[in-house]
C-alpha cells in the first residue's frame, strides 16, 4: 500500500475504508464519520501538508445502498503529492461535513456539488445554489434519476409576460 | 447601389440631383448601417470575431460597428448556445435596443439548441425573441455570417418604411 494511505490507516483505523493506487494516484475511502478528522489530519501533519484543494465532485451510484460518493481532491505544493479522499453518503442522510474551515477553497466547489447532487455540506458558511437559479425547484440535474431534458423550465419563459 | 440614380447636374460646380423614393433612401441607409450588439454566448462568438477582424472585415457591409451598449445598436448576432439562466439577459437586451432592430440566430446552438438537448439549454432563441436570419453552421464561418448579414440587407430593402408593417409576431 502506498505509505501515505498506510500513515493515515495507522492513525485513523476506524474511519479509514481503503485505499486504491492506479498509475501513480492515490485514492483513500473513508467512513463519513471520520472525514472531518482525516482532512485535518492531511492539512495539518507537517509530512502530509495539502495544503490546496484541487476540487470537490459527486459521483451518483444510483444502484448502491449508499449511494453518493462525494470526493476530494488535494494537492501538497510544497511535497508534490496529491490525494484523493472519498466518503459515500445514503440517499435519505445526504450530510457531509464541509471542509470550508480547512481550505477556503472549497466553499464554491461544495456549492456546486449542493446544487447539482443535492448533498448539504454541515457547518458550510453560505449553502446555496451556485449554478441553477436559487428558486429552481425541479430538483438535482445531475442525479441519474433526473430526466435529461429537464422538467420543463427550459421551456418556461415567465419574463415574456413581465410588464416593465 | 443600383438603386440610386445620380441625375446630371444642372450647372457645373453644383450639387447633382437624386431622384428615387424616400422609403428606399430610409432602407438603404439602414441596411449600409447595420451597427450590431456585442453579444457572443460561445464557440460562435470566436466566428464573429474572426468575422469583425482584418481578414474578412464585417465593415464592408457596414456593420463592424460593434456596439457595447444595446441602446446604440440596430442588430443583435446570437452566437452560442443560449442557457435558459441567459434567456431573461437576452430579452432585456432585446427589449432595450431602439427600433428598427433586427436579430440574427448564428449557428446551430442558437437556432435550435443543438446536440445540447439538456435541462439547462434553450431548444432555440427564438422561442423569446422574434429572429429575422437563421445561419446555420456549427460554428458558420465568417462567410456563412456575412451570406446571413447580406440576406439581411435584403430584407431591410425590402420593409415599408411609412406605411404601417403588419404586427409582428408575438411570442
Amino acid at each position: 500500500m502506498h505509505p501515505i494511505a498506510e500513515k493515515i490507516q495507522s492513525r485513523f483505523p476506524e474511519g479509514f475504508v481503503g485505499a486504491n493506487e492506479w498509475r501513480g494516484d492515490l485514492a483513500i475511502t473513508v467512513k463519513r464519520e471520520a472525514l472531518h478528522d482525516v482532512c485535518s489530519y492531511i492539512r495539518k501533519d507537517p509530512d502530509l501538508d495539502c495544503d490546496y484543494m484541487v476540487h470537490v465532485s459527486s459521483v451518483d451510484w444510483p444502484d448502491d445502498e449508499e449511494r453518493f460518493e462525494v470526493v476530494y481532491e488535494v494537492y501538497s505544493i510544497r511535497k508534490r503529492h496529491r490525494i484523493r479522499i472519498k466518503t459515500r453518503v445514503p440517499e435519505h442522510d445526504c450530510l457531509v461535513d464541509s471542509m470550508t474551515d480547512l481550505w477556503m477553497g472549497a466553499d464554491f466547489m461544495e456549492r456546486e456539488v449542493f446544487d447539482m447532487m443535492g448533498i448539504r455540506f454541515n457547518r458550510h458558511p453560505d449553502l446555496r445554489r451556485i449554478l441553477m437559479p436559487d428558486d429552481y425547484t425541479e430538483g438535482y440535474p445531475l442525479r441519474k434519476d433526473f430526466p435529461v431534458q429537464g422538467k420543463g423550465w427550459r421551456d418556461t419563459f415567465d419574463f415574456l409576460n413581465d410588464p416593465t | 447601389m443600383g438603386l440610386i440614380q445620380i441625375g446630371k447636374p444642372q450647372k457645373d460646380g453644383e450639387l447633382g440631383v437624386m431622384t428615387l423614393s424616400l422609403e428606399k433612401v430610409v432602407n438603404w441607409a439602414r441596411k449600409g448601417s447595420l451597427w450590431p450588439m456585442t453579444f457572443g454566448l460561445a464557440c460562435c462568438a470566436i466566428e464573429m470575431i474572426a468575422a469583425v477582424s482584418s481578414r474578412y472585415d464585417i465593415d464592408r457591409y457596414g456593420a463592424g460597428v460593434f456596439r457595447a451598449s444595446p441602446r446604440q445598436s440596430d442588430l443583435m448576432i446570437v452566437a452560442g448556445t443560449v442557457c435558459r439562466r441567459m434567456a431573461p439577459v437576452i430579452r432585456k437586451i432585446y427589449d432595450q435596443m431602439p427600433e428598427p432592430k433586427y436579430v440574427i440566430s448564428m449557428g446551430s446552438c442558437a437556432t435550435s439548441g443543438n446536440i445540447y438537448d439538456s435541462y439547462s439549454v434553450v431548444q432555440g432563441v427564438d422561442r423569446f425573441v422574434p429572429v429575422d436570419i437563421y445561419v446555420p453552421g456549427c460554428p458558420p464561418t465568417p462567410e456563412a455570417l456575412f451570406d446571413g448579414i447580406l440576406k439581411l440587407q435584403e430584407r431591410i430593402m425590402q420593409k415599408r418604411v411609412f406605411t404601417k408593417q403588419p404586427e409582428q409576431v408575438k411570442v
